[in-house]
């Protein structure tokens, strides 16, 4: 099993002019397991980016490890896939290019790849659309289209940096479901790092609030909206009142480490 | 065709006035309908505002072309095709009476004889001031000071009319006279005259020589001629008049022989010094110098004259009268001085002089891309862009160094015992990389325009090839960024015109060394768009590459490449404005070929035309370039200011 295992893990940014440090994380500790969907939330600048892009290779932590599958997490890699909020799509690539980028760097067969691509397009939603370019799209398609061509990939961890971060309200609940679609066919593991408290609620399985200064795990939480989301409308879930309660909760929390934060300053 | 084309380039550029000033006018008409149809769908600064608008193009051209028409002459030759000639006839009076009025105030604010008057008179003041009493003894004082007061008597008797020579008086009347008969002549008009047979086979003007001709070929211009012909012997008669009285010719002879006296005096006196003998021979010198001035009769007095002014001025306004309808269109389709004749010919003064006409420029420009060079075409033995068949085996022997041939195994072939030769293999290859074999051959383009754009192309392809690469290593690596970049910024800032010398002579005045200089051009600037271009790329995309397990090569290749295309072509386009601009200045320092250097040629000789012709070429094939460009960037990068 391809667990997520996090332990003793630090990152101290120095500031290269002044020499200055700054603990963006200190001692998290946590598992994940295969399948599991995990929402981060926090206020700005408590290091939930930094975490995500620790899991993805991109940066190395000062000190503790990252383990996926037992496997000790040090570069980038296909098995961690990574969603950005503005897709980030190569905009001279046409979709079905766009999506099949990592197939053609892995030099796949073509006809393979081919099928793979129409696959995934489909599933999310863009058949049809292979050959439009990929600046012809409105934003919503663009996530979807950066959400198959990390898919195809076939990762065992998906990470999601605000993903739906740029979409209006509509296209954001229509991407809410996709993604626990997502989650539900494929058992991935997924992390969605997000600011909005709607959002982390509804898509998390588990959920972490972070606190800034020094950037550690302030609270933990097991929900069951995602679960019920799978075949409930999301709607609905929302009107609940222990879904009321938590938002209340968590909102205050974070609310109170803003003003903290801004106390400080 | 052609023939037919040149022979009547007036009658074209008249039928060419008429559809631009008809072009202007709908232009404009077009134009202001649209604009105020659209003036209330956008807002200002909208850039959806520049779009369309192919009116207002037309508009600046046609308005352009007219005023080249304009200045160069152009819409005079077309529409009053005689008008030149006559004139030319009008310039041969002026240039015909110029020696009369360059001794009278209507062609020089003062008389002659008032500027001599005034230019002794102070002269002999100075002098008279000046006398250096310590090198002349009081005998010779007195003289000088006699000689000095009979000077100025002598002014004084030359200005006085009463005291003038009657004979003098009666021939300035009769010159006076003969301009006052020449004018009534030019008011009697010009009816019964003809132009001669001669005149009238001269080329027209613009046709074959693109001179003025010289020969009247209207009647008016007949008249002109005539009465200029006269003008220049009365000119001749006025010129030998001398104005002797003979009071002042026996104050002349006798201050003469006083002169002579202090002269010899002052040359042989040996009881002076060396230095002291010096200054009496300067000074004496000095008053004979004044003296002989005088001495040669061209001194009037001014009421003397003052009947030829009045005859030149009066035959001025004759002219004036007879040119008639001339004067305007003289003033308005001749901006300049008109028509000037001096010697033999007749030149056009004014903006036509350095701007040639449209027509002529086209001409001119036809005769050089004729490409027959035997019978005229082309320029100084080179077409201007044609095609020539170049031997296959000349490529390859170029494109084959014979070090290649010697480095291969074996030895060249020896002469035997008996004296034959067997080529070895090697000798085979050797004859083959020289050039030797014979391989048919293929077309290829040729010319000054071609040698240009070669030496353009294949700088921009070496700048090209070997500046992206290094722009996008630059762009993304800290080693090639630090170590390369002190070494371009160094030497790009200097005008690439700084390195010609020096290139010139490391590799000569062929076209590798110009090559050279239009490389190093544009060699920076790719080096720099590329490198702007690959280091602006998203973090967001390199991390998604890298996510999607592309490697390094990879995402040089696929991400930052593409990335980077919309600068890197940006700046190939720069790249070739400048390097086309650098490669023009580059020809006219050296070489033999290409358009740089028949403008160079041209400026030595002052050949407007050519030179016209030659900036004209220049800037259509930049502005083609340019277009080419901006098509190129459209298809490639349709994602341009989209992602």
């Amino acid at each position: 099993m391809s667990d997520l295992i996090c332990s003793d893990l630090c990152m101290t940014f120095t500031n290269p002019q002044t020499g200055g440090k700054v603990e963006a994380l200190k001692d998290i500790n946590f598992s994940l397991k295969q399948g599991e969907l995990l929402s981060v939330l926090g206020p700005s600048g408590c290091g939930k980016t930094t975490l995500l892009n620790m899991v993805a290779g991109f940066i190395n932590p000062t000190s503790g490890q990252l383990e996926l599958g037992g496997k000790r997490i040090e570069s980038p890699g296909v098995e961690r896939g990574m969603v950005f909020q503005q897709g980030a799509l190569f905009e001279w690539l046409p979709v079905a290019r766009n999506v099949d980028f990592g197939l053609r760097m892995k030099k796949m067969d073509a006809e393979e790849s081919e099928a793979l691509v129409e696959k995934w397009l489909n599933i999310v939603g863009l058949a049809g659309f292979g050959d439009t370019p990929t600046y012809q799209l409105s934003g919503g398609m663009q996530q979807r289209v950066a959400l198959a061509r990390c898919l195809v990939n076939d990762p065992d961890l998906i990470l999601m940096d605000e993903p739906l971060g740029a979409l209006d309200a509509l296209t954001r609940e229509k991407m809410q479901s996709l993604i626990l679609e997502l989650w539900k066919e494929t058992g991935k593991t997924i992390i969605i790092i997000t600011h909005s408290v709607e959002e982390a609620l509804l898509l998390g399985e588990r959920l972490f609030v972070m606190a800034p200064r020094p950037g550690r795990i302030y609270k933990e939480y097991n929900l069951p909206f995602a679960e019920q989301g799978l075949t409930n409308s999301l709607r609905d879930i929302k009107q609940q009142a222990d879904f009321g309660k938590v938002r209340e909760e968590i909102l205050t929390m974070i609310w109170d480490m803003e003003e903290e934060i801004m106390g400080n300053v | 065709m052609f023939e037919w084309l040149s022979t009547h380039r007036a009658d074209i550029s008249a039928v060419i006035i008429l559809m631009l000033v008809a072009a202007l006018a709908t232009s404009i008409y077009f134009g202001l309908k649209d604009s105020h149809a659209r003036r209330n769908d956008e807002v200002f600064g909208d850039p959806e505002r520049t779009r369309g608008g192919w009116h207002w193009a037309v508009t600046g051209l046609s308005a352009l072309m007219l005023i080249w028409f304009f200045f160069s002459w152009g819409m005079a030759r077309a529409y009053f095709p005689s008008a030149a000639n006559e004139l030319c006839q009008v310039g041969k009076i002026s240039e015909a009476m110029s020696p009369i009025t360059a001794r009278l105030p209507i062609g020089s604010r003062y008389y002659k004889s008032t500027t001599l008057v005034v230019r002794n008179s102070a002269q002999i003041d100075d002098l008279d001031v000046g006398l250096p009493e310590q090198v002349f003894n009081q005998t010779e004082q007195r003289s000088l000071r006699n000689v000095i007061s009979q000077t100025r008597s002598v002014i004084a008797i030359l200005s006085n009319p009463a005291q003038q020579d009657p004979e003098t008086a009666t021939q300035l009347a009769m010159v006076a006279d003969d301009l006052d008969r020449l004018a009534d002549r030019l008011r009697a008009g010009h009816d019964g005259l003809e132009p001669t047979a001669e005149a009238l086979e001269q080329p027209r003007w613009g046709v074959e020589s693109t001179e003025i001709p010289l020969l009247p070929i209207t009647a008016r211009g007949v008249l002109f001629d005539e009465v200029s012909a006269e003008v220049k012997t009365v000119a001749e008669r006025f010129l030998k008049l001398r104005n002797f009285p003979p009071e002042a010719m026996g104050l002349i002879e006798k201050t003469m022989a006083e002169i002579a006296e202090l002269k010899d005096a002052a040359n042989n006196d040996t009881s002076w010094s060396e230095s002291e003998q010096a200054e009496r021979v300067k000074y004496v010198k000095a008053v004979e110098r004044i003296f002989r001035r005088l001495d040669d009769g061209v001194i009037f007095p001014a009421d003397a004259l003052q009947g030829v002014n009045q005859g030149v001025e009066n035959l001025y306004d004759a002219v004036g009268d007879a040119k008639g309808s001339l004067n305007v269109v003289d003033a308005l389709f001749f901006p300049g001085e008109g028509v000037v004749k001096s010697r033999t010919i007749c030149i056009e003064q004014g903006s036509a002089r350095w701007l040639p006409k449209p027509t002529d420029v086209v001409a001119k420009f036809m005769k050089l891309a004729n490409p027959d060079v035997e019978n005229g075409g082309g320029y100084k033995g080179t077409t201007l862009l044609w095609v020539k068949w170049l031997p296959i085996a000349d490529v390859v022997g170029f494109l084959i160094p014979d070090m290649l041939v010697d480095a291969l195994p074996g030895g060249y072939g020896t002469h035997d015992s008996d004296g034959s030769f067997m080529p070895t293999y090697k000798d085979h290859l050797l004859s083959f990389a020289q050039g030797e074999v014979y391989l048919g051959s293929i077309p290829m383009l040729d010319g000054h325009i071609w040698d240009s754009l070669f030496r353009v192309i294949v700088a921009m392809g070496f700048g090209v090839l070997l500046g992206v690469p290094l722009g996008i290593y630059m762009g993304v690596s800290r080693f090639f960024k630090s170590f390369f970049d002190p070494l371009i910024e160094l030497y790009r800032p200097v005008p690439p015109l700084a390195w010609a010398p020096l290139i010139l002579t490391i590799f000569g005045i062929q076209d590798d060394g110009k090559i050279f200089l239009l490389f190093m051009v544009a060699f920076a600037i790719m080096v720099i768009s590329a490198r702007t271009g690959a280091s602006g790329t998203q973090l967001s995309k390199i991390r998604a590459s890298h996510s999607l397990g592309a490697t390094n090569r990879q995402i040089l290749r696929h991400v930052i490449l593409p990335n980077a295309l919309p600068e890197i072509l940006t700046g190939v386009r720069i790249a070739i404005g400048v390097c086309w601009g650098t490669l023009v200045a580059a020809e006219m320092l050296a070489g033999t070929t290409g358009v740089g250097f028949i403008e160079n040629v041209a400026r030595t000789v002052s050949d407007y035309e050519l030179i016209w012709v030659t900036i004209l070429i220049m800037g259509l094939l930049g502005l083609m370039f340019d277009l080419i460009m901006r098509k190129v960037i459209d298809i490639l990068i349709p994602w341009r200011g989209k992602g």
